[in-house]
């Protein structure tokens, strides 16, 4: 049976009064990876970063409509963003490790969380670099500096930092569109060895990329949701010229 | 042609006056310096630097006018700094870029940058030393004159607050290096704003807040005028503490070239004294220099 994890009702977002998300509604499964697509500005990743509340860090930025994570509300007053952003983890376009070394990197979250006992951090961060596919890479340099690692080391780096939290949720802002061919099929690879345990939500500009990962697709042009279905039926079937169009090349 | 030459003569002549006004800078620079290294050099030797002075301050060393010098830069960064670095933190990390209450602050810590300094030494007078510290004789001391006269606090406190702008800008200047990446990236994790700002945002800002430190303490090291009325001697035969009036070094070459008996005795001694200010200040000038070199440079990478 497929479980909604996240579901949105007539969501609208407006950036200092201009709208910006039109009316989307949508309805995310549980361990499936969900891909968004569209050309530039259509709001993809806004709406992305109104999953974990990032929106809330803009001067401006208003949201209408529901927003459900669990069949709760993330914008009710109530909501704790900190824990919500524990639940919902966010992978970026631009990798951005700290400037730590690599296992601090990971530990950051369970320590932040209060983590202190130094074995249950050694495990964590073990596992953390494993699922993210990067362990072999690293396990003889843990103490050096995340710098030194290549960008898409440092990009599953920041997966394995995500992942250490203990999210329910991945969301991931085009992950692999500053990355080379080689680090691009690894990011995928992993994304679908996650979905087992996560719910995958990424935001591409490669509709191959789509294509190959993603189990459902969205495609969003100018603020509005334009069709959103099984991922195979988008790219071989969509019923809506604008989707046809656009992932047949004709404009974006 | 013969307005090309025309034009060409004129750019010559612009060129070189212009060439000539810079050239004077150096050159003031140049006498500026030798005069007075030539003029201190003799003097500088570990006994001016660690002796007291002597025969009516014509002879001796300038101990008590460093080690004067030493306790209120370090007093006067206690206060500013911490001080100071909040602020900047508020201004970056909390306030909306273009609040009122930012703007405000913005505006006030610009106003006190351009304060002539003699009038932070009139306020320290008025506000520390007649306000603060005859208010704490009233209340702890029975009204005996203890903290309502000039001393090293009120003057370390004084110079921290002409020296708070130095240090706001340039934390702020520094908090502002920080990518926004990095603290997307831990708020993403789950963090707070405060543990986001404690365990990313400064460590990645640490050199900044140090060249803030050094550029206030620079600065206090050589002013004069905020501690004319609120603490600095004469001349002292002990050295000072929070209670006491000091020596230091700024006023204390003033002393030795207005005050003193017999200034062309003590010439030699203004002549050292000056060039330990100098190299202090230029010591620390350096040293925030590089820093904020190094920091530019993570900057661009």
């Amino acid at each position: 049976m497929i479980i909604d994890k996240i579901s949105t009702e007539n969501m609208f977002l407006y950036y200092s009064g201009k709208m910006a998300l039109n009316n989307i509604s949508i309805k995310i499964p549980e361990k499936k990876v969900t891909a968004f697509i569209g050309p530039s500005g259509c709001g993809k990743s806004t709406f992305l970063r109104s999953l974990n509340r990032m929106n809330d860090l803009i001067d401006g930025v208003k949201i209408e409509g529901k927003v459900t994570i669990d069949n709760i509300n993330i914008y009710d007053k109530n909501i704790d963003v900190v824990n919500l952003r524990k639940k919902v983890g966010m992978v970026f376009q631009k990798s951005n490790p700290f400037a730590k070394s690599v296992y601090e990197n990971v530990a950051y979250g369970p320590k932040i969380n209060g983590l202190s006992n130094k074995k249950q951090l050694d495990e964590i961060v073990e596992t953390a670099l494993k699922n993210a596919a990067i362990w072999d890479e690293v396990k003889d340099r843990l103490g050096d500096s995340a710098m030194g690692l290549s960008g898409g080391q440092q990009q599953r780096l920041c997966i394995a930092r995500t992942l250490a939290v203990n999210p329910e949720i991945v969301l991931m802002d085009e992950p692999a569109s500053a990355l080379d061919p080689l680090s691009t099929a690894k990011i995928e690879e992993l994304i679908v060895q996650l979905k087992e345990n996560y719910t995958i939500v990424i935001v591409t500009h490669n509709m191959q990329q789509a294509a190959r990962i993603s189990d459902n697709t969205a495609f969003f042009y100018i603020g509005e949701l334009i069709e959103y279905d099984r991922t195979k039926k988008i790219f071989t079937n969509p019923d809506k010229k604008q989707t046809e169009d656009y992932i047949t090349g004709r404009f974006g | 042609m013969i307005t090309s030459f025309k034009k060409n003569i004129k750019g010559v002549v612009i060129e070189g006056i212009t060439l000539a006004s810079a050239l004077i800078i150096i050159a003031i620079v140049i006498v500026m310096l030798t005069v007075i290294i030539i003029g201190g050099k003799d003097q500088l030797s570990w006994e001016f630097l660690t002796s007291f002075p002597t025969d009516g301050m014509t002879k001796g060393g300038i101990f008590p006018a460093i080690y004067g010098t030493a306790l209120l830069v370090i007093i006067m960064s206690i206060a500013a700094v911490p001080f100071g670095t909040i602020t900047a933190i508020y201004l970056t990390e909390y306030a909306k870029e273009n609040s009122i209450i930012a703007k405000t602050i913005r505006f006030a810590v610009r106003t006190l940058a351009v304060i002539p300094s003699i009038i932070y030494g009139l306020f320290g007078l008025g506000f520390f030393i007649k306000f603060v510290g005859a208010h704490i004789d009233g209340a702890f001391f029975g009204g005996e004159l203890k903290w309502g006269q000039p001393n090293l606090l009120w003057a370390s406190l004084t110079m921290a607050l002409l020296t708070l702008p130095v240090v706001i800008v340039s934390v702020e200047e520094a908090l502002k290096t920080v990518p926004n990446e990095l603290r997307a990236a831990s708020l993403a994790l789950g963090a707070t704003k405060w543990q986001t700002i404690r365990k990313v945002v400064l460590p990645g800002s640490i050199s900044g807040i140090l060249t803030g430190t050094i550029l206030a303490v620079s600065r206090g090291a050589g002013e004069v005028a905020p501690i004319l009325f609120t603490g600095a001697a004469y001349y002292l035969a002990t050295l000072p503490g929070l209670g006491d009036q000091f020596m230091v070094l700024g006023y204390h070459i003033y002393v030795l070239t207005t005050q003193s008996a017999n200034v062309d005795q003590t010439l030699p001694i203004q002549f050292g004294t000056t060039c330990v200010l100098l190299l202090l200040t230029f010591i620390l000038n350096m040293t925030a220099v590089i820093l904020r070199y190094r920091i530019r440079k993570k900057k661009t990478n």
